[in-house]
């Protein structure tokens, strides 16, 4: 799989523009969007306000501080966002460079006229040359021609685009680099593939995900009982016979309120999107990033997946009376020709095991190629027919052979592969059965291993084959998959998912042709090869671009590490509060009630110092996470206890002490330094 | 402290986890409407009562009927009781021939009694008539606590079901739980009190001569039946004003551990019948493992500072702990305890003077009704408040282990967690700016005897206790003023009312929702990391919020007393 080279976090071309743009979002109308943001920015005013007006006995040089702090506060949240979008926008602009200037010859009465890109329609025909770039999402309708995709997938080496078939969509922005094609254009304009993706990578078309918006609920819901917290203490107060100045509570309420996440959280769900994005994956929802860390079940197609593509001859097994060189040798002259992978296999071994040293097929020979309604391939030549194909097939050829005992022999052979997870294909020789060769499934290196993550994470693993059941159960118990759908058709895909879903459980899948279209669309995680149809593609609601099923797993986990982020973050900001109380409360009561300065466990120097210490604290804690926001935090397959020991010892354990430790430091800085 | 002492909390804490089972699995048969054996004598009562009312007992109500049939009853139950408060003078069973209520008086205890508070602005002897007692309060021990199971039960159905639209009947639930839980539990309770020799007379009060020679007015009334009750549906309304501490209330050591355990009897079981609805008994053991080490550290440190005592007194020679406002009949450590249990269960009932408590000691109580009557709780209240905890508690840490978060089998959204946050934001809400306000206002301000920090604390522990429907007092507040009545029955019925709609409408949503089966992927609710988890969300989200009050209050005056200074 290729990646996009990562861009490191803070270089300066990311920076500059998201300084700029952390001031444009202190806009009210975007910043209403993050309450807890707003209701700081609120603050922030108010004090400065009260910085001109008010008389509270306060040193002035104090309040600036708190006054200029709280800004950066607010501004530390905007730039957080910006810097989050910027490294969207930056891919964006590189997106958008590539569809600039698209000119398309459409095809008009037989000939052909040059439009703009952005005229064509849903509908139109349009032909697209040698070292021309594809100017529309379509379909191939007529012609073959290899494809760079490398401005969306970054993988330079060129892809076969042609009609009919599983391989006939092209996306816009792509170059023919060899014959041509003629195109028909699927999408209205605006709409299209790079279109989408630009948005995506953008954060324009961001909304909030479903969970990003229960958990902005609850942070509204805490600075609310905050509010009132922090609103009752003037009461309090009088009745102790004193005053608290607006500024402390202010500075109290702020640091009470869940600044910290609040700031993070749209950073963490854009660097959720674009992690994906770099992975050369493209969701069309944040709410499918979600669904994919919540994924109970996920459904892999054997071949590609799970195995490598092409199965690969293993053995020969010849019936009683066969020398197994003769079956290697017709075997060998049956796949000459065969240029599949399958048949070169049965070449190599022949040689290489039986030391068959016939090259070439003799003249006159005549070639049988494979067909779909046949299922034989094979050679004719001097007079002797030579047949290789499924069992079923052979025997349906050959109807001469009945039920003879050499059938009955052929079906305990090729039972007996399937058992083993191999394919049998039967070899016959003017309509005499020899034996059958055993074509062997190789399960990729390391796939089992992935499985027991998989399962330790509470995944079910499911693989999808058209294999019979008996290779079928042979393949999973090798790979480790927890179950297995034998003889599947797309019907029995699409009743597997309805039936997951009825039990409460979120399913994932992926696939590309177009019979995979309705299952992809029921899936909750359906994951649409690039290389796809275009069905397939729209089906989906991600697109893998470097057509790598195998995939599917990381997603999940780039799913799971976003949501992780997002509760680490949440427990960390809610248990920071506890060392802010003692900070505070003791620095704001200690006029009215001299005892309570044994609430001051940290030992800070002044109550001023105890108040900027704490202030100065819950700003800066901002930009050190946005690092974490948005990289994510370190995620490893395991199960949910253990994950939750891990996180709660590190985000909620360090969110207790951090903040003592961070605090007292920075009050013995600020008394350093003289500041208050 | 002594080995004494701490014998009778393992021994309390021993009986309470041994009786767990069962009686979660009575509750758990009436949850499911299942047939108990009682069913042969009390069936035809109980089906006897739905034809006389109408009531269909197997309608399945959605949420928001469910609820308005329970505010209904409950608005019926208030009015009820208030015509009687107010008419007492003409009405039978007023032997010692007492006035009416005062209005502000009636207002407020009626909605005290409604909402299972029982907060008591009055001295019962000298103020209410024996109709008044039996029917115009009695009543409410049984059915305020009959509405609380009532509701555990429908949000245990809400956690239970799958894609439903119902949450139970309202009408059959409180039915059940009356005739089949609280009256045969209370027979027995009151025979065992009449035994142990708690009064149970309609007689009017009796004068005699004490072995001094003075004469003395003795009331008595109807006690052994109402102390039953009022322990085991936490409500805590004293027939005499000194509540427990009263020799006619609790005569012996024997009654005093009686009534602390049946204070949690109930609030414990649930914790089981929770575990059973929701298909895994240990959901239920984790919850209550959560309650049980809040409730020991609680107890641990009210027995410490009452046994430690107060280092003034120590000065002047008198020696040991603290036994102000203690009876010598309890000592130190059955007074702690009991404190510690009526606080953490919403109960309110007293067996000493929280006011006379240590500052430290008379904070936990505070404390355990700040944090919202969840430390058991009080009947069905308790588990349905910690409940909304636990689901908070899922949604924060949840996201921790990469999915949507999920408790007991069922997602939680945006939707439970803004309800959630709706109920338990009501209790810092009303405690805090009803203090505050009663802090600054003249008619407020004239209530509390003491001065200072303490004086504060008094205020505090008085709406504290309304709004978690406790019902307890740190006396020394006069709290029978139109001021305190209104301010009190308004946050009573608020922190009652306010907390339980959100909650139902959470039932309900969850109850519609697809059952999530458990994997290993699932966020894990059973076990000491879940245990721990619950215990730093309740204290982080329940408590600290009321830390400025706390520092202002008791924790000032402890380090004022510390130095010397006692207020």
């Amino acid at each position: 799989m290729s990646q996009n080279t990562p861009k490191s976090l803070f270089t300066a071309d990311l920076i500059v523009p998201a300084l700029g743009d952390s001031f444009r979002k202190l806009n009210p109308r975007e910043l209403i969007r993050n309450p807890v943001m707003f209701t700081t920015a609120i603050v922030a005013v108010l004090l400065t306000v009260l910085l001109v007006i008010g008389q509270d006995g306060l040193a002035t040089g104090f309040k600036l501080q708190l006054v200029i702090w709280l800004w950066l506060t607010v501004l530390f949240g905007t730039f957080a966002e910006a810097l989050a979008e910027g490294r969207g926008k930056a891919q964006a602009a590189s997106l958008r460079a590539t569809k600039a200037d698209l000119t398309a010859n459409r095809v008009k009465n037989g000939g052909t006229e040059a439009v703009a890109a952005s005229a064509l329609r849903a509908g139109d025909l349009v032909l697209v040359e040698t070292g021309e770039l594809i100017p529309a999402d379509g379909e191939v309708v007529e012609g073959v021609a290899s494809v760079n995709e490398a401005a969306i997938t970054g993988e330079s080496a060129p892809v076969i685009r042609e009609a009919g078939g599983d391989r006939s969509a092209v996306t816009a922005g792509t170059r023919v680099i060899s014959d041509y094609i003629k195109v028909r254009v699927t999408q209205e304009p605006g709409q299209g593939f790079l279109d989408r993706m630009i948005a995506l990578v953008e954060g324009a078309e961001r909304q909030k995900t479903p969970n990003e918006i229960a958990l902005t609920i609850l942070l509204v819901g805490l600075t609310i009982i905050f509010l009132i917290a922090v609103g009752t203490i003037p009461g309090f107060a009088s009745y102790a016979g004193g005053s608290i100045p607006v500024t402390i509570l202010a500075a109290l309420l702020i640091t009470l309120i869940p600044t910290t996440i609040a700031a993070l959280l749209s950073a963490i769900g854009i660097a959720g999107m674009d992690r994906l994005v770099r992975f050369n994956v493209l969701a069309k929802s944040g709410r499918a990033v979600e669904a994919a860390g919540d994924i109970d079940t996920l459904l892999l197609d054997k071949t590609g997946t799970i195995t490598i593509g092409d199965r690969q001859a293993t053995e020969f097994r010849p019936l009683a009376g066969i020398r197994v060189e003769d079956l290697a040798e017709t075997a060998l002259l049956a796949s000459l020709a065969d240029e599949t992978p399958e048949g070169r296999s049965i070449v190599t071994l022949a040689r290489e095991a039986f030391h068959v040293a016939t090259a070439s097929l003799p003249t006159g020979a005549e070639v049988i190629g494979f067909t779909a309604q046949t299922r034989i391939s094979g050679v004719s030549m001097n007079g002797t027919l030579i047949q290789k194909g499924a069992v079923d097939s052979i025997l349906t050829a050959n109807p001469d052979i009945g039920e003879t005992p050499a059938a009955a022999e052929l079906r305990r052979i090729t039972d007996d592969i399937a058992r083993s997870g191999g394919t049998p294909l039967a070899v016959a020789r003017d309509g005499r059965l020899l034996g059958a060769i055993f074509l062997k499934d190789i399960v990729k290196a390391g796939i089992r291993e992935r499985f027991g993550e998989l399962r330790r994470m509470g995944i079910r693993t499911v693989m999808i084959t058209g294999d019979n059941r008996l290779t079928a159960a042979a393949i999973a118990a090798e790979a480790g998959v927890d179950d297995f759908l034998a003889q599947a058709t797309p019907e029995d895909k699409l009743a597997l998912i309805r039936k997951e879903q009825a039990d409460g459980k979120l399913v994932a899948m992926c696939g590309d042709g177009t019979n995979d279209a309705p299952a992809l669309a029921q899936s909750d995680v359906g994951v649409a090869m690039n290389t796809g149809t275009q069905a397939a593609r729209e089906a989906g609601n991600m697109v893998d671009l470097d057509s790598d099923p195998t995939k599917l797993i990381e997603i999940v986990g780039l799913g799971k590490q976003l949501l992780m982020t997002r509760g680490a973050l949440t427990t960390f900001s809610v248990a920071n509060d506890v060392a802010k109380y003692f900070a505070i409360i003791p620095a704001m009561f200690v006029v009215l009630y001299p005892g309570l300065g044994v609430l001051n466990v940290m030992g800070l120097v002044t109550p001023e110092s105890a108040i900027l210490s704490a202030i100065i604290f819950n700003a800066i804690i901002i930009p050190l996470l946005v690092p974490l926001a948005l990289k994510g935090v370190k995620y490893r397959p395991a199960g949910a206890g253990a994950l939750l020991g891990r996180n709660l010892a590190i985000y909620g354990l360090g969110g207790l002490v951090a903040p003592f430790i961070g605090i007292k430091l920075i009050d013995l800085t600020v008394n350093g330094l003289g500041l208050v | 402290m002594t080995v004494e002492g701490w014998i009778l909390i393992a021994l309390f804490v021993a009986i309470l986890l041994a009786l767990a089972k069962p009686v979660g699995l009575w509750l758990f048969a009436l949850y499911e409407g299942r047939r108990t054996p009682l069913h042969m004598v009390l069936g035809p009562v109980e089906r006897g009562f739905y034809r006389l009312s109408g009531i269909d007992p197997n309608e399945d109500q959605s949420w928001r009927r469910y609820a308005v049939h329970m505010l209904i009853f409950n608005v019926a139950l208030l009015l009820f009781t208030y015509v009687i408060l107010r008419l007492q003078a003409v009405l039978p069973l007023n032997p010692q021939g007492l006035g009416p209520v005062s209005d502000h008086l009636a207002f407020n205890t009626a909605i005290s009694f409604t909402a299972n508070t029982n907060w008591q602005s009055y001295g019962g002897e000298a103020t209410m008539s024996n109709l008044s007692q039996m029917l115009g309060l009695t009543i409410h021990n049984f059915l305020s606590a009959a509405t609380g199971i009532a509701l555990a039960f429908a949000l245990f159905r809400g956690f239970a079901r799958r894609s439903a639209a119902g949450i139970g009947n309202f009408w059959a639930d409180v039915t059940r739980v009356t005739l089949y839980l609280l009256l045969p539990l209370c027979v027995v309770l009151a025979v065992f009190y009449i035994a142990s020799g708690v009064p149970q007379t309609l007689a009017g009060p009796v004068d005699v001569t004490t072995l001094e020679g003075a004469r003395q007015t003795l009331a008595l009334g109807p006690v052994a039946s109402q102390e039953a009750i009022k322990m085991l549906g936490t409500n805590g309304g004293g027939f005499f004003n000194a509540n427990s501490a009263h020799p006619f209330e609790s005569p012996t050591a024997l009654t005093n551990l009686v009534q602390m355990l049946s204070i949690f009897l109930i609030g414990v079981g649930l914790t089981y019948t929770f575990g059973k609805a929701v298909g895994n008994t240990r959901q239920g053991w984790a919850i209550l493992a959560a309650m049980m080490a809040l409730f020991l550290a609680g107890t641990a440190i009210v027995y410490w500072q009452e046994a430690a005592g107060n280092p003034n007194l120590h000065a002047l020679g008198v020696m040991g702990g603290n036994m102000e406002g203690k009876e010598v009949r309890f000592g130190i450590a059955a007074s702690a305890l009991f404190s510690v249990v009526t606080t953490a269960a919403s109960c309110g009932a007293v067996n000493a003077m929280h006011d006379s408590f240590t500052p430290l000691g008379g904070m936990i109580p505070l404390f355990n009704m700040q944090l919202g009557e969840v430390v058991i709780g009080g009947v069905g209240a308790g588990i349905y408040g910690f409940l909304l905890f636990a689901i908070l508690a899922v949604f924060v840490a949840g996201l921790m282990v990469g999915r949507t978060p999920e408790y007991v089998g069922k997602k939680i959204e945006g939707k439970e967690v803004k309800l959630a946050v709706l109920a338990i934001a009501v209790l810092p809400l009303i405690i805090l700016s009803f203090t505050a306000i009663a802090s600054v206002l003249d008619a407020g301000l004239a209530g509390p005897l003491n001065k200072g920090p303490h004086g504060f604390s008094e205020i505090l522990y008085a709406f504290t206790s309304a709004v978690a429907n406790n019902g307890s007092a740190f006396a020394g507040l006069t709290a029978n003023t139109p001021f305190y009545n209104a301010m009190l029955g308004v946050a009573i019925w608020m922190g009652r009312f306010f907390v339980i709609v959100p909650m139902l409408a959470i039932a309900g949503s969850l109850a519609a929702k697809k059952y999530v089966p458990e994997t290993a992927g699932s966020f894990p609710t059973t076990g000491p990391l879940w245990t721990g988890l619950l215990i730093g969300i309740v204290l982080i989200v329940g408590g600290l919020t009321f830390l400025p009050g706390l520092a202002l209050g008791p924790i000032a005056d402890h380090l004022a007393m510390i130095r010397g200074q006692l207020y």
